[in-house]
């Protein structure tokens, strides 16, 4: 049976993260765009970039293994250790590009196994659930608002999730199909809740502004739910960020992750939700045009899965999982990963893929090397006592 | 002129004020909404479940389709890789048309049934409770087959449980096939079982437990995610739920299941398959639960309804629901107190609660969410459409389609889930819409006095000075005072 590591560590290609050397000193560039998709509901890593080099890989995953690169319907490989998911074509084109990184074995500090906990523990920012505080993108741009940078977020969902909660106001976008409401008694309400409901009013006049932004994205009708409309919310994330005097941050929901029966292998339906992601992804890249080159894009899910098929061809929720860095302005072409292996004891409490970086050192890296924020405010305002994480070194090509 | 508490029972315990409410509130609205506990409610349905009638259709139309869309593949693929099944006649197109219409057409009904009741019932409070409980036990229609028979759950395991006893609630819910497809249950087998053991000798596979049900029931269902459970207590209740199932047979490929247990189960019903039940005691937070089939199940799950922490746990929800986004820890304790004095007597619950001066106390304290809103809206109008289609398609535009909330754990249920940027806007367009709608024929500012009372001086200006009726009414509809509760 083979040990941490040793599996692995002939492969050249792979790259590991500690202990690393110190950021470059980064500051803020005024044209970094940076979006964050949240996958929620667990996406498993083990489909989504498979580690096929690992003997235990196609024993573990049985009928949910991914043919091996080079056969037909086969994963595509990316450093002849890892591979990525056949439906995720335009990510490994990016990645051959050297404009996508993908990390593995990473989680964030939650280790428990309850959605919602662990999507608090993802956005809120810290090591534990929590019931305030709002989130660590809100409490970034606060930090980039007092130094006179912020150009405010957007989040591409129905309302704010709460990694974009907090202190700052931010708004949100979605494709609308009912009448359009006549100016004058836009104005009035305005004016109302201006005067009786202040929350009410800064909630209306954010919407006025995004919508004003989405411009003709809200005319394209692609109304949809889930994780099925990434492309349409990806499209209008595009023009947000690509707008003159337009936010450059920006948040997609994207739901459907929770693969607990009949999850399908190369077919099926996770095959399905990552070819939405792959193409939104795309879209992105494409519609984003000349800013695509300032663009960081980070997608992340709450965690991982089980390494074993669950009794229902699905797999339970897990611990680590993988994290896709992807955009014009990131050090791709990478596999970045610690990796602890599928051993029996090599596993996470004997199930799970064993968590080896923590996503807040990912977002540290994006937040410092793009936007500036400077490691004492990461270590304290945005991710609360973290200073014993340590940001990832050359994620992107820093500004 | 409704008064201060006629507006909070008729709007934060009801779904909105009706204009002729006013009369039945009278000067004891506590009383109107006693009253509404008392009356005696639509026992449960006697026979088979109509769900079960849907789910078996539904199965036999999904068989027809899995055959034509594989027939399809068939044809599709290069003839140097055989397909490992026969080949087929023909493509049935109709069949893979037919499987997604029949599903659709249930789920509109369904929601469309849902909305009238909202919109036309004489008791708001318990309807309102429906709803509570519905949410608090999601299921999403977002996974099939549980999309055609939604509603039906809502009116077999929720609906005649609502103002009765926790765990009778609990168990129906828990039972239901809808909550059983939602998460997994229907083929998860005990790792020793007959089944798992027959499956693993003949074809060398490993079939085994799906903890989803187990786990949503500790975190969600009962103790809550702070209620002091392990991993080790999800995979036992996972254990003892093992069987819990849908009778008939589970589609096509799976005739396996049928060698066991002879008694294949009436179809699209509860069905306990004993032959992948888990043997063997099992142990749930510390207590034994002795080897008893689907015994085990009902004992765990009535020391679950009784734990101190599953009566904290639906006492803070309650209260956050009806109170407060931030609920008075005390209103809680209190309420916690009761359910347990009561051994889960729900009805005890709502009258501590409407007993309590914090019920009272706070006008507005609620920001409704997009069904609240919606469904108060055509209260105030009073008239049910005849078409109730626009009711769906506004709650999805603004982030809330119904039965479909996104997770196991429901939607939530305080104000910044739902008063971010455009979710908002999309209430101004729904109430430009009604308001157009209306036009001049009902008069804004005593409609208004009829369903909210007295109104802020900002919001009777804004209606008086509206420009046309139809303004007027939109701006009635888009006030603080109609957006919360």
């Amino acid at each position: 049976m083979a040990t941490r590591r040793s599996v692995l560590a002939a492969s050249a290609t792979l790259t590991l993260l500690a202990p690393f050397a110190r950021l470059a000193a980064a500051q803020s560039n005024p044209d970094s765009r940076f979006m964050l998709v949240i996958l929620r509901g667990g996406l498993d890593g083990l489909a989504a970039v498979p580690p096929y080099a690992e003997p235990a890989y196609a024993q573990l995953r049985g009928s949910l293994a991914l043919p091996a690169p080079g056969t037909a319907n086969g994963a595509l490989d990316l450093d002849g250790t890892f591979a990525l998911h056949p439906a995720l074509s335009n990510l490994h084109a990016m990645y051959r590009a050297r404009e996508a990184l993908v990390l593995h074995a990473a989680a964030t500090p939650y280790r428990e196994r309850s959605h919602f906990d662990a999507q608090n523990v993802l956005e809120a920012g810290g090591t534990t659930p929590s019931a305030g505080g709002g989130g660590w993108l809100n409490r970034a741009l606060a930090a980039l608002d007092s130094a006179g940078q912020s150009r405010g977020a957007v989040a591409l969902a129905d309302s704010v999730p709460l990694v974009l909660r907090g202190e700052l106001a931010v708004t949100s976008w979605a494709p609308s199909q009912l009448p359009e409401t006549d100016d004058d008694t836009l104005a009035r309400v305005r004016r109302l809740y201006e005067a009786a409901d202040p929350a009410l009013a800064d909630s209306l006049n954010r919407a006025l502004e995004a919508r004003e932004l989405a411009g003709d994205a809200a005319d394209t009708g692609m109304g949809g739910r889930g994780g099925q409309a990434i492309a349409p919310l990806a499209s209008a994330a595009a023009r947000f960020l690509a707008s003159a005097d337009g936010p450059r941050i920006a948040v997609l929901d994207a739901g459907g992750w929770d693969t607990h029966a009949n999850q399908g292998a190369e077919q099926g339906p996770l095959a399905l939700r990552l070819r939405a992601l792959d193409s939104g992804l795309q879209m992105l890249k494409t519609e984003l045009g000349a800013h695509w080159s300032e663009t960081t894009v980070v997608v992340v899910t709450e965690f991982g899965r089980t390494v074993a098929v669950n009794g229902t061809r699905g797999t339970d929720h897990g611990t680590a999982g993988c994290a896709f860095v992807v955009g014009g302005a990131v050090a791709g072409g990478r596999v970045v990963a610690d990796w602890p292996g599928l051993a029996p004891r090599d596993l996470h409490e004997g199930r799970d893929l064993r968590a080896t970086t923590d996503l807040r050192a990912l977002f540290k890296s994006v937040l410092h090397e793009r936007f500036g924020v400077t490691e004492a405010a990461l270590a304290r305002a945005v991710f609360p006592a973290s200073d014993s994480v340590e940001p990832l070194a050359g994620v992107t090509a820093t500004v | 002129m409704l008064t201060k508490d006629g507006a909070i029972a008729a709007n934060r315990f009801g779904l909105g004020a009706r204009p002729r409410d006013g009369r039945s509130l009278g000067g004891d609205p506590k009383g109107w909404l006693e009253a509404q506990l008392d009356a005696p409610h639509a026992p449960p349905p006697s026979g088979p479940p109509e769900s079960a009638r849907v789910l078996a259709e539904v199965r036999d139309l999904r068989v027809a389709r899995q055959i034509a869309v594989q027939a399809r593949a068939n044809l599709e693929r290069p003839p140097e890789q055989p397909s490992t099944t026969p080949p087929s006649p023909g493509i049935d197109e109709q069949a893979i048309r037919e499987f997604g219409t029949f599903v659709r057409e249930h789920y509109a009904a369904q929601t469309a049934q849902r909305h009238k009741l909202a919109i036309e019932t004489d008791t708001p409070f318990v309807e309102r409770l429906v709803h509570f409980w519905s949410n608090h036990f999601a299921v999403s229609a977002d996974k099939q087959p549980v999309a055609p028979i939604v509603g039906l759950y809502e009116q077999e395991a929720i609906r005649p449980h609502v103002t009765g006893n926790f765990y009778d609630l609990l168990l129906a819910a828990e039972r239901h096939p809808a909550m059983i497809v939602y998460l997994d249950n229907q083929t998860s087998m005990g790792p020793s079982s007959q089944a798992a053991t027959f499956v693993r000798r003949s074809r060398g596979r490993d079939l085994g437990l799906n903890e989803n049900l187990g786990r949503e029931i500790l975190e969600l269902h009962t103790l809550g995610v702070d209620g002091g459970y392990t991993q080790a207590d999800v995979t036992e209740l996972a254990k003892v739920l093992t069987g819990w199932s849908i009778g008939g047979t589970l589609g096509e490929g799976r005739p396996l299941l049928a060698r066991f247990g002879g008694d294949p189960g009436a179809p699209g019903e509860f069905h306990f398959r004993a032959a992948m039940h888990e043997p063997g005691d099992k142990t749930i937070l510390g207590q034994r639960y002795r080897e008893r089939g689907v015994g085990e199940g009902e004992e765990a799950l009535r020391a679950l309804a009784l734990h101190p922490k599953t009566a904290s746990h639906l006492a803070a929800k309650l209260a956050r629901h009806f109170v407060a986004d931030d609920p008075p820890p005390a209103l809680v304790e209190r309420l916690a107190r009761v359910y347990l004095d009561s051994e889960g007597e729900l009805t005890n619950v709502y009258r501590a609660l409407l007993d309590a001066n914090e019920s009272w106390r706070e006008p507005l304290a609620k920001f409704k969410t997009p069904h609240d809103f919606a469904i108060s809206a055509y209260r105030l109008l009073d008239a049910a459409p005849e078409n109730l289609q626009p009711v769906t398609a506004f709650l999805t535009q603004a982030g809330q389609r119904p039965y479909t909330p996104g997770s196991p754990a429901g939607w939530p249920d305080i104000a910044a889930s739902w008063n971010g940027g455009d979710a908002l806007l999309k209430r101004i367009e729904f109430a430009t819409a009604a308001g157009r709608r209306v036009g001049d024929r009902i008069d804004p500012a005593t409609r208004a006095g009829e369903v909210l009372g007295a109104l802020g001086e900002h919001t009777t200006m804004s209606i008086r000075g509206a420009e046309s009726g139809a303004q007027a009414f939109a701006l009635l509809l888009s006030s603080p005072e109609f957006q919360r509760r």
